[in-house]
């Protein structure tokens, strides 16, 4: 089973739920943790696991063998990306632009572009505990967290508890981190902002026929209106956690919030007892 | 002119609302919202919607179904997997053409999809330049880019002094369009060991593409140790830390007004914030 955890808006307890639903069931299931944020992971943090295999993650993007090179530009032409450019007997590439896609090296009508590993970033896996950990972690400079994103969800054990950490927004980055979960938490706080992105993120689960249901976080900051959305939804409250400086404390010590306050893992396993019953999934190990 | 960028690496340290502050503070300037994807700046301005366009970008392979003969060579090649069965799934095609290209009977054509909108509106602190990606739509860098040029355009045009744009979380795709050719990004932080270790990697990616960068520690009471830590961090790195600024619900409740908060407030928050404007100010002028 894959749980994730989006939110639309940044900052709102994604990590704070996830490391902390890990926490709770970790010793009656097989629990996998994935970060999936791969642009700013946090959830090392947290769990502080034990790294002990780290991979870089490379996409393919083109090497050109001028010697073979007649400057025809077809590559350049096919390519939907502007990664490269022919200009009079001049190849030039752009890995930071490429995707990856391997049309133009297919289409070379002279077989003269092979593909060469460019590193974007890596995945780290271990353990944390009982906890299979792994995450990803785009490097500095690099646009494209998809591709580290699906070497991340590649890792992914589906005979365990899955937990993805996805990154705020609803663009690709979400997309890829969410889709073929079987539910998905959406974390959000009672704030017009908080709110704004929460409906961005519900049409975005609900295209990808994700089901989902809410964690309401500081709760008891801004206004009800978020509750009036999701009553208007149909979409459930699963679990509230009231604002509360002594967990904003803990959280930046980099303590979980069940590890803080244990009296909060009966909510996590209450969380994700109904989280199965949405998902009426049989096959966890239990 | 000077174009200031807010980032923070982290989301929900404060990006926004320190934005909303500064436009309601600052002299000729225009406003831009490069988080397309959980944009909320519209929120504090109020604005009414001057020029509204359709961003049509990218596109999605799509199969006519009287042509196609099944043999299976797009699904192959298809990097992304994005084909099954003979038909594109739209949310998983990157639109780079491959499969249109060497399809034998030329049963594929890209077209072009609208991915989202962007908007020109009058507010009550001025200009703004907003967009909203569509659900689940990539590209997010480009229609970030798209309204940094119409800010600027605009900026030209009306003799403005001042581009004030409000940034996305994260490292990758829009972040690094949202920072090409910036005149200082200024780096809102919070005293957690995710918001230290969020801005250590924003500020890598300020120096990677030569951006000169400033720090706010904001929230800065809730951790003095990790705020002392920040500090250190920053003076060893040489950069500079302009404010401290206070948590205050007073934030919060200003969100909820649809103001922002040095209208709304003369403590201590505002009055850090409106001293880190007119510091800003200066340096950007000086």
């Amino acid at each position: 089973m894959i749980i994730s955890v989006a939110s639309g808006k940044g900052g709102t307890g994604k990590t704070l739920v996830s490391t902390s639903l890990a926490l709770s069931i970790k010793d009656k299931y097989n629990v996998q943790y994935l970060d999936c944020d791969v642009e700013e992971p946090n959830g090392h943090i947290f769990l502080k696991p034990d790294i002990t295999r780290s991979e870089e993650v490379a996409i393919p993007v083109p090497g050109i063998d001028e010697e073979k090179c007649t400057y025809c530009g077809k590559c350049a032409e096919v390519c939907a990306y502007n990664a490269i450019a022919v200009v009079k007997e001049h190849v030039l590439t752009f890995p930071e632009l490429c995707h990856g896609c391997g049309a133009c090296s297919y289409l070379c009508p002279e077989k003269a572009i092979s593909e060469v590993p460019h590193v974007i970033g890596v995945t780290e896996t271990g353990r944390a505990d009982s906890i299979d950990f792994g995450h990803g972690k785009l490097s500095i400079g690099q646009a494209m967290a998809p591709p580290v994103i699906r070497k991340v969800k590649g890792l992914a054990d589906t005979e365990k508890v899955v937990i993805i950490d996805a990154s705020p927004g609803t663009s690709c980055p979400v997309v890829e981190a969410i889709k073929e979960s079987d539910f998905c938490l959406l974390v959000t706080e009672p704030t017009p902002f908080g709110l704004n992105d929460l409906v961005l993120a519900v049409e975005t689960v609900r295209q990808l026929n994700i089901p989902c249901g809410i964690v309401l976080n500081r709760a008891g900051v801004g206004d009800g209106k978020t509750e009036e959305y999701c009553r208007k939804e149909n979409i459930p409250v699963l679990m509230t956690i009231p604002l509360d400086t002594a967990i904003a404390g803990l959280y930046s010590r980099g303590i979980s919030l069940v590890e803080g306050m244990p009296h909060y893992k009966n909510g996590f396993i209450g969380l994700f007892d109904k989280i199965k019953e949405v998902v009426n999934e049989g096959t966890i190990n239990s | 002119m000077k174009e200031l960028l807010i980032l923070s690496g982290k989301g929900g340290t404060g990006k926004t609302s320190i934005v909303g502050s500064f436009a309601s503070i600052a002299q000729n300037k225009i406003m831009a919202d490069c988080d397309v994807d959980a944009a909320d700046l519209h929120l504090l301005l109020a604005p009414s919607v001057r020029e509204k366009n359709e961003f049509l970008s990218g596109q999605v392979a799509v199969i006519d179904e009287d042509k196609c003969i099944e043999c299976g060579l797009c699904q192959d090649e298809c990097r992304f997997d994005a084909i099954s069965n003979y038909r594109v799934d739209p949310i998983s095609c990157e639109g780079c053409g491959f499969c249109s290209h060497i399809c034998p009977v030329e049963a594929i054509t890209m077209n072009e999809c609208k991915a989202g909108e962007w908007f020109i509106s009058d507010s009550k602190y001025g200009l703004l330049v907003h967009a909203r990606l569509g659900v689940a739509q990539e590209n997010s860098g480009k229609l970030v880019a798209l309204v940094r040029q119409q800010a600027k355009e605009l900026a030209e045009k009306n003799g403005l002094d001042y581009i004030i744009s409000d940034g996305p979380p994260g490292i990758g795709c829009p972040v690094i369009s949202s920072l090409s050719g910036v005149s200082l990004a200024l780096i809102v932080t919070e005293p957690t060991l995710s918001g230290i270790h969020d801005m250590e990697r924003v500020l890598g990616v300020c120096q990677h593409f030569g951006v000169p960068a400033m720090v706010c520690i904001n929230k800065c009471d809730i951790n003095d140790e990790n705020t002392q830590a920040i500090q250190d961090y920053c003076r060893e790195k040489g950069v500079e830390v302009a404010a401290k600024v206070p948590f205050d619900n007073a934030v919060t409740e200003a969100m909820v007004k649809g103001i922002s908060v040095v209208e709304y407030t003369d403590s201590k928050v505002a009055r850090e914030i409106k001293s880190l404007w007119k510091y800003i100010d200066r340096k950007l002028q000086g």
